[in-house]
């Protein structure tokens, strides 16, 4: 009788035990994104903060996604409230910089903040390289499936969302995706040119 | 009586397994791939209507009201630990709250304004996930659980009860087990 309770007891435990295994292994805020691979959501806001030198765009600008098709963007969710993003605030504005002349932009959107505490932020840091909008009531942010900040997303040449980074960025991931992204869309550029009639084959994005 | 006592024992152990298996399978959310569905209309037309869409008659309407809360209380807070957007004060939830109620007054259905949250923040979106594929298993657990243990308790009962009027003879119960 006691080898079959003790195989009994394994029996049910060993499932149980390899349950909460697994379950440990799981990080529960790690929730997966259905964006990427679909198109990003379309978006015109405003500039609050202008950027610096070559990447500057005036404040009260209106910036729509549709106007960036073709570029690979960097779409960087944050807070003047938000303490992680002073971690990649500075490693961000540095590589905007370091892009610049490449088919990239990086821009800036603020979440849940008021754009006065967003410029007070940006002086405070030290200033920031590229320009930032505002996202009134978070619509945007919500459009993205926004949990909190800082959230990066890169967007290809097509306009579609290709990687969201969740917590601050780090120079590896950024320079990654970024040049891969570039790689792609040269290519597309380069098989667009050598081969005009594929446009019309091609599937039509729903934007 | 030490066979009684032995099942017992079994029948305890088996019965906290299940309990045990079934309580973390609950604990878990359950993480579908949350499939490309038909990809809902994405927002550049919607959003053209709903910013800011709100009249003062739309804001007052008891109606309205009370269809965005049977929906709000639907969707997941995704800064709290298991609130609704309905029951959040979070800022996030007051301005998905919004979305909510413009969509609606835009003319969406409820499961519209669902599936518009579903594809930008997956099935996690929704407290109760919805009841086909893997999920099913976590809403066919407890029923199963339950005639499970039903029907163990029958068994075990049952062989009580034998036991016990056979007790006197040696051919009772299953298996030599008196070596307690």
């Amino acid at each position: 009788m006691n080898w079959k309770r003790a195989m009994i007891g394994v029996a049910t435990a060993v499932p149980v035990i390899g349950l909460f295994a697994w379950g440990l292994t799981r990080d529960p805020n790690n929730i997966p994104s259905p964006l990427p691979g679909r198109a990003a959501p379309s978006f015109a806001l405003s500039v609050f903060a202008p950027g610096q030198g070559a990447l500057q765009r005036p404040v009260g600008d209106t910036v729509r996604l549709a106007d960036l098709r073709g570029k690979v963007v960097v779409l960087n969710f944050w807070a003047s409230w938000c303490l992680a993003c002073r971690d990649e605030h500075a490693l961000l504005s540095m590589l905007a910089q370091e892009y610049v002349g490449k088919n990239v932009q990086f821009m800036g959107v603020l979440y849940n903040d008021v754009p006065d505490k967003g410029r007070a932020w940006i002086a405070e840091m030290g200033g920031q390289s590229y320009p930032s909008v505002d996202d009134p009531g978070a619509r945007v942010a919500i459009d993205y499936g926004l949990y909190g900040v800082p959230e990066t997303f890169f967007l290809d040449v097509n306009g579609r969302v290709a990687y969201k980074h969740t917590g601050p960025v780090t120079p590896n991931v950024v320079h990654f995706k970024l040049d891969s992204l570039m790689a792609a869309g040269a290519l597309q550029g380069a098989l667009e040119v050598t081969k005009p009639a594929a446009k019309d084959t091609k599937p039509a994005e729903g934007r | 009586m030490t066979q009684v006592r032995g099942f017992r024992g079994a029948a305890r152990a088996v019965i906290m397994g299940f309990a045990l298996a079934g309580a973390t399978a609950l604990a878990q959310t359950p993480d579908l791939p949350a499939a490309p569905k038909s990809a809902p209309q994405d927002s550049g037309a919607l959003r053209v209507k709903v910013q800011g869409t709100l009249t003062d008659a739309q804001k007052n309407d008891p109606k309205l009201e009370d269809k965005t809360k049977a929906v709000a209380s639907e969707l997941r807070c995704p800064v709290c630990q298991g609130l609704s957007i309905q029951d959040s004060p979070s800022e996030l939830s007051q301005q998905m709250r919004t979305v909510v109620k413009e969509q609606l007054a835009a003319g969406k259905s409820e499961q519209d304004v669902k599936d518009y949250f579903i594809s930008k923040y997956g099935e996690w979106i929704l407290l109760e996930p919805a009841a086909h594929g893997f999920n099913l298993f976590i809403y066919a657990l407890p029923a199963a659980l339950i005639l499970g243990g039903a029907g163990l308790i029958v068994l075990l009962v049952r062989r009580w009860t034998t036991t016990a009027s056979t007790s006197a003879s040696t051919t009772a119960g299953p298996g030599p087990d008196d070596n307690e």
